[in-house]
């Protein structure tokens, strides 16, 4: 209990300082480390300041600003600002009809799709608005991905489901394909499963593979963002507990946006979390405080399941 | 969210609830049980001292039986926020208020070695250190109760003043041990009771902070 600070008091610059330290001494050394690169800090029971709900400091990815999502004369979204940081995962809670997958399917133009919507405000990727004119829309989904709750894999082999997006995008080399095939499929932690089986159909796989092959399938085109709705809530536990390691994994190398309604995966993978209600972000901060200590008593309700 | 306004989480407020009580049931406990001992020891009273010994196996049982609702409620109940936090309170000061007790026992078998011999002095400021005490675990456990963060930092300020009695019985015993080499062993007996006491106090101390903890949400140190 070294971070202790006395009652009411900001905590030590030491306790501050040993913060990320000790949070990184909590995962296993990656590759990325190795490299050099930092890795996102994750849950830790440790601090205790006023600062702490602040999302822990890093890069924004990505950025919405007073933005609105109308569904004809309904108000999805009312005025969310909120930055998501790179490399880090972002979990968006709520209750059902809450807007939470509205506001991540703005993220990547995808509610353009709906007829009758209207979307207002900015979101800012590295710092440019998507909505800009002039903006290509396939442009945006190719470096922000989806991947949707239920697995939606194409009734194809294998291979063919992660090549679609690189074909799409004018890559015909066998060579190259092939290459981006494995690291895909590597990234999203299916190869070593079907690695025999490239060709198989692969509606032939498990519920759980059919999932991390969908994720190869976005990793393919090789995004910076990665939307997730949902994506485990279709799963059997195991397979729920791959696809969060996997999470934890490609934050190292993605900006992940994660809807769900599990608030305990949410509490274990995410390193930020937004609550909505009604259209509104209510609170954001980090994961830790969030549920540790909420500041709205809105959240606290929610998150403690008590209602009403 | 109307579909979500009906959900109280009823099975998790009876838990706590009774989390709640037992605790409180416990410091009560502790309470009788140090007040006992320091009265047993002040009227030289071996059957009093002898239940106080007796009683710490409800005591210990009642820890327990605490520890277990404890990780049952966090195994099962998933809690969040407010309620975790008073889930891991409870798990750290049942462990204090154990203490305690056991503080209580040892007070309690010191009366038994004095026994009957007389006392080499009559003793004053062991059992005032017991009636700050006393009135620390009573306001400790209410701030507790009424989650009152406030009374919980206010108790543990009153540390200071058994740390001074402390060191007050601790300089008078010296100087009857000094003066008359025959009062040691009986001196030596009541400087590990004002010891015991002087620990008591530190317990509650830690109470203290974990009411706040449960109550804002920060860890804190007020006994620094």
């Amino acid at each position: 209990m070294t971070e202790r600070h006395e009652c009411g008091r900001p905590p030590s610059e030491l306790a501050a300082a040993a913060l990320p330290a000790a949070a990184e001494r909590r995962r296993e050394p990656s590759r990325a480390q190795l490299d050099g690169r930092t890795a996102p800090p994750r849950f830790s029971f440790r601090s205790s300041t006023g600062e702490a709900s602040k999302p822990a400091p890093a890069e924004a990815k990505l950025r919405t600003e007073d933005l609105e999502v109308w569904y004809g004369p309904v108000r999805a979204l009312k005025g969310i600002t909120l930055e998501m940081a790179a490399n880090r995962v972002t979990a968006l809670i709520g209750p059902s009809g809450c807007g939470k997958s509205t506001f991540l399917r703005a993220l990547d133009r995808m509610n353009e799709v709906i007829p009758g919507v209207r979307t207002t405000g900015r979101v800012l990727l590295d710092g440019q608005d998507i909505y800009a004119p002039g903006v290509d829309p396939v442009e945006v989904r190719r470096r922000v991905g989806m991947v949707f709750q239920r697995p939606n894999p194409f009734p194809f082999s294998v291979f063919d489901n992660v090549a679609y997006g690189p074909r799409r995008h004018g890559v015909t080399s066998r060579s190259e394909l092939q290459a981006i095939v494995e690291r895909s499929l590597k990234e999203a932690a299916l190869w070593d499963e079907v690695k025999d089986r490239l060709r198989a159909p692969a509606l032939e796989l498990s519920g759980g593979q059919q999932q991390r092959l969908c994720i190869a399938r976005a990793l393919a085109v090789r995004p910076e963002v990665l939307l997730m709705d949902e994506p485990a809530s279709a799963l059997d536990p195991i397979a729920t507990g791959r696809i969060e390691d996997l999470l934890t994994e490609l934050a190292r190398s993605y900006t992940i946006v994660i809807v769900t309604h599990n608030m305990q995966q949410a509490a274990r993978v995410s390193d930020s979390t937004g609550f909505f209600l009604d259209g509104q972000l209510i609170e954001f901060g980090r994961t830790e405080e969030i549920f540790t200590r909420p500041r709205d008593p809105r959240t606290e309700a929610y998150i403690t399941g008590r209602f009403g | 969210m109307s579909e979500n306004t009906a959900r109280t989480r009823s099975t998790l407020e009876a838990q706590l609830a009774t989390l709640r009580e037992d605790l409180l049931r416990m410091g009560a406990m502790v309470r009788e049980a140090l007040h006992k001992a320091v009265q047993a020891l002040k009227t030289q009273d071996p059957e009093l001292a002898r239940s106080v010994i007796d009683g710490d196996e409800d005591i210990d049982r009642l820890e327990h039986d605490i520890e277990r609702q404890c990780l049952l409620l966090l195994a099962l109940q998933q809690p969040m926020a407010v309620d975790l936090r008073a889930i891991g309170t409870a798990l750290k000061t049942v462990t204090d208020l154990e203490r305690m007790a056991d503080h209580a026992v040892d007070i309690a078998r010191v009366a038994l070695a004095i026994g009957q011999e007389p006392l080499i002095k009559p003793l004053v400021d062991i059992p005032r250190m017991a009636g700050i005490i006393d009135g620390m675990l009573r306001d400790g456990l209410r701030a507790f109760l009424e989650k009152d963060a406030e009374l919980a930092c206010e108790v543990a300020a009153r540390d200071d003043e058994v740390d001074h009695l402390y060191s007050q019985v601790y300089r008078e015993l010296l100087t009857y041990m000094l003066e008359d080499p025959r009062t040691i062993r009986q001196a030596t007996h009541l400087l590990f009771v004002a010891q015991h006491l002087e620990r008591v106090a530190d317990h509650v101390t830690n109470l203290s902070e974990w009411v706040v903890y449960m109550v804002r949400g920060e860890l804190c140190d007020l006994n620094p």
